[in-house]
């Protein structure tokens, strides 16, 4: 078969010389030309849903936020401590409620435009403009009216505790004196906007405007948008504007969208990346013998937990609750599903939060809970009716479920299934109150235990369980935000969160370790307890 | 035979049609709106929203005002992605799939049928059976399986081949064609080589064979024809199955494509972009089945006389 | 005198004639012949006969987890290894492989049910009525695939029998467009129009005539359904739509094998070649079946 042999044998040559052109032999690294150019190349988990900071709501949106603006203040990375951003100095009145503020007059926006303070008032006038619909509009919670501007309860943003002194100078008023007030304002839901770019794009109030796109979008920030390619990569510049220009050490930064772990970390082993945003669990123990240099795991600030609903039966009675708590080995399962990295949780808010403890109500007991189901109704799990446990699909919550599901099933012989759901149906049953039992976690917004304690006050937002104390609502709401010192109200906190963890709406599990793979050439990037980057400090150093 | 195309052409319409609809329906019953997030929704916050996407219009009145945008070409805002519209979004992702579904396709094709045909000519023999072992390889590999382990061999431990991008790395675009296009291959493979052997047993072959054609002669130019039919109706699925396929490619190649766009905003809940897709996608699939129609219609004359009837 | 003994040579030569044959006989007798596909064919009744035994030979619980232990590879207590969680291998390819060949061949047989007798009235009837079925399934082609079973497994909840239902209903169509394709060349074949003018019926023209000679696409496809059926529940099941743990089925146990396939390479090979040898018996079967029942590729 001359015909077939031929034209068999072209094809096979054709095919190996373009593997051979493609192999091209070794080539520099995307790494190691960044290390060259100063250019960061960061894996930051899933595609932004958009750069405008009183929209967006996810990490990954603050990543680059964090660099394209800048809040009144932003802190240290080293040691969280809030540190001047657009604002140079603030006074604070005696009584801890006044707050004035002296923006620097060389604060820039992207297009030279000078930042002033009516450009964070008429900002945060937008932010809780309620036509905007921001999800983070609570931030502003603890300013004079500003909920009720947020409700609509008024229209007159000159109500809310908000004041323009002078061109340079801004004078916020509080409810209560704050302590980490401070630090909601370098939350992005605070950050000013160019109020010229948004108004050219249309109402402001419009989520659906084009301002925040390449091209288009004027932020005050270290860092400048240059490119932004759905799905691919967004591309951020060093800002020649920018007040601290002198300070920042790297030319550029390249985000990827790496919603997907094991492609990451392929990604950092093959020189792509410099940085991964995690890491997955069976990599961890092969990365801490082999490479222990390459993984950073450090405390962060969270919780994970299972949220139970208390509104169905049998889950509406406590002993049910705590027998359930109570059967998890959290031993066991911190040491080897979750590979030894994170530490067991036995309450919400996260151990040494600000110095504040959390009680310890109960430990790992599984005769106790056998007799606490027995009491309940359900001895040796007879009658029980088997129930869901539902997570939003990820290997690690998986895991999680499944091995959770076998000690209950073990411990206290009732029946559970695994339901998965992709994000946004979970979040939807969460809110729905459409679940038995779901996995949560939890990232603080702030420094406080108060950023995990709001969480459960009657009818919160982030509440979901059906959880409703008087009590504790009166400690959260208003005794706490007006004790005279931390000593009380840390007690305060300890006494709330003790009625929290006794009635069990929630079954803590483990407090968050944050995981990244970092190659060595990256500096100025220290750990800490929020995972909050700040690029000033950030530079590349290529290895000798 | 430009009746038939015409003719076919006009039934797609209504087929276009039925998809937006159903799809519109079905993707408004779904449960999980596009605002749900960890961060709780004040009533008042949501209204706003609704308000901005006519989500708060009743339904019917959303669906003609959907087919109305649509006939100028709007396809609406992302819900996913404020400010960016779907058809830009599309638009972005379009070239790449189609670049990689189309070296997907080349290499399901050739490779595919030329093993396909190559086995046909010695049934029953080792030139059959290697070749179709490995297409069965092919088949029983999916594309979740098979890419990472290229990634494994070819990727990280060889160190050739880029592990993930597409356009930005020499030879990135090798691995994922691959993936996308060995299952194909296999399918391809298997097709032609039985569409090949029942031509072969063809009496006019040996009409052929007697006239005394070279053999090379005899099966380029009879029995290609006719062993290529069922590759040829196949097309239209392969098409319909590239694209779907290409989600998970793109997804372990980190390929900014269509494919994963659509399947994230199915995750996502964003309505107009699944909308947006799917009618794109449909149009898409209608065109490549028409053109598989007519060439298969081109191949074996005597269908073209059904619409004389 | 001489007629007698014409008639005694002519009862002898009768016995001495072949007896005829039926297609399948023939079929079945061919088939016999073909090593591999009855490698295949046996091959996959002790597959099917160890997923029936299953629950009576399992050494272990498939549930039955030992954190501690974890994963580990072969070893005299664990035959396959155990994974993440300490769970036998061995117990979950077994009881994988039960899961996964009942979704493929019911799956199959819904979609093989459906895709045939649609396509074969279509590529028969032609004309209008042909145009609009083909026009249907044009329509089912092209709605999102991924809604509809995310819909179907969220409003109705994730049961066993609603994902055979709904791969099936995907899998029909490529069926049906192969099996009009085929019926459409056949119709135009002589013996069609003979059979039409001595007076059959459709329905008994298409049963007889038309079918059987179809056969050898439709087995080749079908052989090529029920590994595409399984690989799709690994796919949805990957996304986390289809079997919900601790159940599972080899492509389950195939996508968790990905995620670990560098740590522990068993967890994907065991499964993988489970999974593997089935489709590679369910072919070999399926090209036998075809080459045995092709009345044209008959030695005699």
């Amino acid at each position: 078969m001359i015909f077939k042999c031929k034209s068999l044998k072209k094809l096979v040559l054709l095919f190996s010389l373009g593997l051979l052109a493609a192999c091209g032999g070794a080539q520099e690294s995307r790494v190691e030309q960044g290390n060259r150019d100063g250019v960061l190349h960061f894996g930051n988990g899933s595609e932004p849903q958009g750069l405008d900071p009183h929209i967006v709501t996810g990490v990954p949106e603050h990543h680059i936020i964090q660099a394209l603006f800048e809040g009144l203040v932003v802190k240290n990375p080293h040691n969280l401590e809030v540190e001047a951003g657009v604002a140079e100095s603030w006074e604070i009145s005696d009584d801890g409620k006044i707050y004035t503020f002296q923006l620097r007059t060389d604060a820039r926006w992207s297009n030279g435009d000078p930042v002033t303070a009516e450009d964070f008032r008429w900002s945060w006038q937008r932010a809780l403009t309620p036509a905007l619909g921001s999800l983070y509009n609570y931030m502003y919670s603890r300013i004079v009216n500003a909920e009720a501007f947020a409700n609509g309860e008024t229209t007159d943003f000159d109500q809310v505790g908000v004041r323009v002194l002078g061109e340079h100078t801004l004078q916020v008023e509080l409810r209560d004196p704050t302590p980490y007030i401070l630090q909601l304002f370098d939350h992005y839901s605070t950050f000013p906007v160019h109020r010229a770019t948004v108004e050219s794009f249309g109402d402001p109030s419009n989520r659906l405007t084009r301002w925040a796109r390449e091209g288009n979008l004027v932020g005050n920030g270290a860092f400048q948008l240059t490119e932004w390619v759905v799905n691919s990569h967004i591309r951020v510049e060093k800002s020649p504007v920018y007040w601290d220009a002198e300070k920042i050490q790297l030319n550029a930064i390249v985000f990827y969208p790496t919603e997907n772990l094991v492609t990451e970390e392929r990604m950092f082993r093959d020189g792509q990346l410099h940085f991964t945003g995690d890491v997955p669990l069976d990599k961890v123990p092969v990365y801490l013998r082999d490479e222990p240099h390459l993984i950073e795991i450090n405390p962060y600030l969270g919780t994970y937990y299972y949220m139970v609903n208390t509104t169905r039966p049998p889950f509406d009675d406590v002993r049910v609750r705590r027998a359930l708590a109570m059967a998890v080995d959290r031993d066991l399962l911190v040491s080897t599903v979750l590979e030894g990295i994170v530490d067991p949780a036995y309450a919400i808010v996260p151990p040494g939060t600000l110095g504040y403890e959390p009680p310890r109500l109960f430990n790992y007991d599984p005769d106790a809970a056998r007799a606490l189901l027995a009491e309940a109704g359900y001895p040796g799990g007879e009658g029980f009716p088997a129930f869901n446990i539902l997570y939003n699909t990820q290997e690690s919550h998986r895991k999680i479920a499944e091995a959770v599901q076998q000690m209950w099933n073990k411990t206290l012989n009732v029946g559970v299934n695994l339901v998965n759901q992709e994000w946004q149906v979970y979040l939807d049953s969460q809110q729905n109150m459409n679940y038995d039992v779901s996995r949560r976690g939890w990232i603080g917004d702030y420094v406080d235990p108060n950023s995990f304690l709001d969480m459960f006050i009657t009818g919160g937002g982030n509440n979901k369980t059906g959880f409703a104390n008087a009590r504790y609502d009166q400690i959260v709401l208003r005794d706490a935000p007006a004790a005279l010192d931390r000593e009380e109200r840390y007690r305060l906190f300890h006494e709330a969160e003790t009625i929290l963890i006794d009635q069990m709406p929630i079954i803590p599990f483990y407090t968050y370790k944050s995981k990244h793979l970092r190659h060595p050439s990256l500096r100025g990037m220290p750990a800490n307890i929020m995972d909050y980057f700040n690029y000033k400090y950030v530079y590349l150093q290529a290895e000798e | 035979m430009w009746r038939f195309i015409g003719l076919r052409t006009l039934q797609a319409i209504p087929v276009i049609l039925v998809v937006i609809t159903v799809t519109f329906f079905l993707v408004r019953a779904a449960p999980g709106g596009p605002f749900s997030s960890e961060k709780a929704v004040s009533p008042q916050v949501k209204a706003a929203l609704e308000a901005q996407y006519n989500l708060d219009q009743p339904v019917l009145q959303q669906y003609f005002t959907y087919l109305s945008d649509l006939a100028r070409g709007d396809m609406g805002p992302s819900f996913r992605y404020p400010g960016r519209d779907v058809s830009e979004l599309i638009l972005q992702g379009l070239p790449i799939t189609a670049e990689l579904g189309l070296y997907a396709l080349l290499v399901a094709l050739v490779i595919g049928t030329l093993a396909g045909v190559f086995a046909a000519l010695k049934p029953n023999t080792l030139q059959d059976y290697i070749p179709m072992s490995l297409s069965m390889v092919g088949i029983c590999m999916p594309s979740f399986l098979l890419g990472p382990l290229l990634v494994l061999i070819f990727g990280i431990g060889l160190g050739w081949l880029p592990v993930s991008g597409w356009g930005n790395a020499a030879g990135d675009k090798i691995l994922p064609s691959l993936t996308l296009g060995a299952g194909y291959a296999a399918y391809i493979a298997r097709l032609s080589r039985s569409g090949m052997l029942e031509v072969l047993s063809q009496d006019y072959l040996r009409t052929a064979r007697a006239k005394g054609l070279p053999e090379h002669v005899v099966i380029a130019k009879h029995a290609l024809r006719g062993g290529l039919l069922p590759v040829i109706s196949f097309l239209g699925p392969a098409f319909a199955g590239l694209l779907s396929g290409s989600f998970v490619v793109e997804t372990i190649f980190q390929i900014p494509g269509l494919g994963r766009f659509y399947v994230q905003a199915a995750f996502n809940r964003d309505y107009t972009m699944i909308l947006g897709t799917t009618v794109f996608l449909a149009s898409l699939i209608v065109v490549f089945n028409l053109l598989s129609d007519v060439v298969a219609a081109w191949l074996n004359p005597r269908l073209r006389y059904q619409f004389r009837k | 005198m001489s007629t007698l003994k014409n008639s005694t040579l002519l009862i002898a030569d009768v016995e001495a004639f072949p007896k005829g044959v039926s297609l399948w006989q023939d079929g079945w007798t061919r088939l016999r012949k073909n090593r591999l596909a009855m490698l295949g064919f046996f091959f996959l009744a002790l597959i099917m006969f160890l997923a029936l035994i299953t629950p009576w030979i399992a050494p272990y619980g498939y549930e039955e987890q030992n954190l501690r232990l974890g994963a580990t590879p072969p070893s005299a207590a664990h035959w396959l290894g155990t994974d993440n969680f300490g769970r036998d291998m061995l117990t979950r390819i077994l009881y994988g492989g039960r899961v996964s060949l009942m979704v493929g061949f019911i799956a199959t047989a819904v979609a093989l049910l459906i895709g045939v007798t649609y396509g074969a009235i279509a590529g028969y009837v032609g004309g209008r009525v042909d145009a609009v079925m083909m026009r249907l399934v044009d329509i089912l082609y092209a709605l999102p695939f991924m809604i509809f079973i995310i819909l179907l497994m969220v409003v109705f909840g994730r049961n066993l029998l609603l994902l055979f239902l709904a791969i099936g209903a995907v899998e029909w169509l490529t069926m049906a467009r192969i099996v009009r394709g085929q019926v459409q060349s056949l119709r135009q074949q002589e013996y069609i129009e003979a059979a039409i003018s001595i007076g059959l019926g459709p329905g008994a023209i298409i049963r007889k005539h038309v079918l059987p000679n179809v056969l050898g696409p439709i087995i080749v496809y079908t052989t090529l359904t029920i590994p595409n059926v399984m690989l799709l529940e690994a796919f949805l099941s990957f996304l986390g739509l289809g079997i919900q743990p601790p159940e599972s089925s080899w492509g389950v146990l195939i996508s968790y094998g990905v995620e670990s396939m560098e740590e522990y390479p068993w967890l994907l090979i065991f499964p993988g070649l489970a999974l593997a040898m089935t489709l590679f018996a369910l072919n070999f079967l399926g090209d036998g079946l075809r080459d045995a029942l092709d009345p044209r590729t008959s030695k005699d």
